[in-house]
């Protein structure tokens, strides 16, 4: 079953199994993970999903497209290299994730 | 008003079901502003039983991808759920299904009683009313024949979507958001779609003339067949006998033209459900009237989200200007600022204003309300298919439109937050982005 770890701003760790085809954030936000808004449901238009995820796991994602890209731009807490929003990561069988929360998403 | 001790309601055994005899905090509406009332009590450590109750028979549920990614297939229902039965479990929130309440009886401290049309009723401490809006009918000949649908929740999207497998012409009706949205959707399953606006221009109240020139070119070159200041005068059926006489077969506007149509779908706005508000007689005026911390005129029940005709919360409104927002944004901001207040930590709504709307391949992201602007500056990528329209009122960026235009978007958002302005003139050049040309003043 594939596995997310949400590690929040204070270092506090909540692990939640999700569904293969899930994406992070729908994960997130079903179980109630704190850290994560999306405000518009996942269709790419609020950047309240945002997740730094951990080095050793961006190779196992799909690449950033142009519009993600973008909206990572307007982050509430500024974006850094491994920063993604959460609404277009998918889960896959027996995937593993780290991902960690930002301070803030509005 | 604080909070209150450690309340567990005391129970009794109706049936098979263990019922609150009365819940702290009774939320009618079990949408996006009543599911973020519940959400946000609790993280703001309110500790009452709640009772989270809706008329729908499904579980709370994101409305936005009805129109879009459900109706075309691409999201399952499950994905649309807000919250697991665990996370409500958890958390002390009952969720209520398939009961609409129809009248209130309340008491000048906030408690009561809710009847609903079962005869259960609901006993509570605080009510909150989250009931959202309805659609507005078109009542012309014909309204009533099967195929005449409107999308407003999700037993109309699958009413709709069930349709859809048997009808090759579409008439829209209503040039706004769920019209068009809708339209694009049924135009990429391959339908042919007719899009009738009464009014001179698209999306008539939410956006810029600019704005609604830009729709307009972009949906007809998409393939949509528009038709602006265009009336249906009747909806009819199959003349011949047959199985079909009750299924809408053509729309006939008021010039005559009649055009086919095995599904009609109206979108023409919507009205606030005041019912209940009136009959416990709140202040109603387009919408539950409400001060600034969601408080309905009894001073105890709050009132959220597309049901409420709340202050202007933008920063540098007019005093006194009042304002109903339908917008899944303000369904969540409201429902924070409502949460403060039943929890005695009152504080101002402080959110900007915001609004999205996926039509094809066109992004739509609104930031502020342009409402009173006096300049706008036109911002149009045509190789790249971006475009945006930045407001301002007396030299002060007051809100953008923006197609495709994501970094716009955020720019605007964030400097209206902030309290920043974003000069006009510097705004011009296309080729400059907005996030560094933002200023303190």
């Amino acid at each position: 079953m594939p596995t997310v770890h949400f590690t929040d701003a204070q270092g506090a760790v909540r692990d939640v199994q999700g569904n293969a085809g899930d994406s992070v954030m729908e994960t997130a936000v079903r179980n109630g993970v704190p850290g994560i808004v999306a405000e518009c449901g996942g269709s790419l238009s609020c950047a309240t999903c945002h997740v730094f995820v951990r080095e050793d796991c961006v190779s196992q994602l799909p690449p950033m497209e142009d519009m993600e890209d973008e909206m990572l731009y307007g982050t509430a807490v500024d974006r850094e290299d491994n920063s993604r929003l959460s609404c277009q990561l998918r889960l896959t069988d027996d995937i593993e994730l780290f991902v960690t929360t930002p301070e803030t998403q509005v | 008003m604080g909070t209150h001790a450690a309340a567990q309601p005391t129970s009794v055994t109706a049936g098979a079901q263990t019922l609150p005899t009365r819940t702290g905090l009774l939320i009618i509406g079990a949408s996006q502003s009543g599911v973020q009332l519940a959400v946000s009590l609790r993280a703001l450590g309110f500790d009452e039983h709640i009772t989270l109750l809706g008329d729908e028979d499904h579980r709370p549920y994101q409305r936005p991808a009805l129109s879009k990614e459900f109706l075309q297939g691409t999201v399952e229902s499950e994905s649309l759920i807000f919250r697991s039965n665990e996370y409500w479990a958890e958390h002390n929130v009952e969720l209520v299904k398939g009961e609409y309440i129809v009248r209130i009886d309340k008491e000048a401290d906030g408690s009561g009683v809710a009847h609903a049309s079962s005869g259960r009723e609901f006993p509570f401490k605080r009510l909150a009313l989250t009931v959202g809006a309805r659609a507005r009918k078109l009542d012309i000949d014909g309204g009533d024949l099967d195929g005449v649908l409107y999308l407003r929740n999700a037993d109309d999207a699958l009413a709709l979507k069930a349709r859809v497998g048997n009808a090759t012409d579409v008439v829209v009706i209503g040039g706004g958001f769920i019209g068009l949205e809708a339209a694009s959707s049924l135009h990429k399953m391959g339908r042919n779609v007719t899009v009738l606006e009464f009014g001179p221009r698209l999306v008539g109240r939410a956006v810029g003339e600019e704005t609604a020139e830009y729709f307009l070119q972009a949906h007809r070159a998409r393939g949509l067949d528009i038709r602006l200041n265009t009336s249906a005068a009747r909806f009819t059926a199959n003349d011949a006998a047959g199985e079909n006489q009750n299924s809408v077969a053509a729309v006939e506007l008021q010039d005559g033209t009649v055009l086919p149509a095995q599904i009609v779908l109206i979108g023409i706005g919507v009205i606030p459900n005041t019912q209940l508000a009136e009959q416990l007689g709140l202040a109603v005026d387009n919408g539950v009237v409400v001060d600034r911390f969601a408080l309905a005129s009894d001073g105890t029940t709050v009132a959220v989200g597309d049901v409420a005709n709340m202050p202007n919360p933008v920063p540098g409104s007019e005093p006194g200007e009042r304002i109903r927002l339908e917008s899944v944004n303000n369904a969540i901001e409201h429902a924070k600022v409502a949460a403060y207040s039943l929890t005695g930590r009152r504080e101002e709504y402080a959110g900007i204003p915001w609004f999205w709307s996926n039509q094809a391949d066109l992004k739509l992201q609104i930031a502020g309300l342009c409402n009173g602007y006096d300049r706008t500056v036109l911002r149009r990528d045509e190789e790249r298919g971006k475009f945006s329209v930045l407001y301002y009122r007396q030299g002060r960026i007051i809100a953008a439109d923006c197609v495709n235009a994501p970094l716009d978007f955020m720019a605007v958002k964030n400097a209206l937050a902030k309290g920043r302005n974003i000069p006009a003139d510097a705004a011009e050049d296309t080729a400059t982005p907005l996030k560094t040309i933002t200023t303190d003043s």
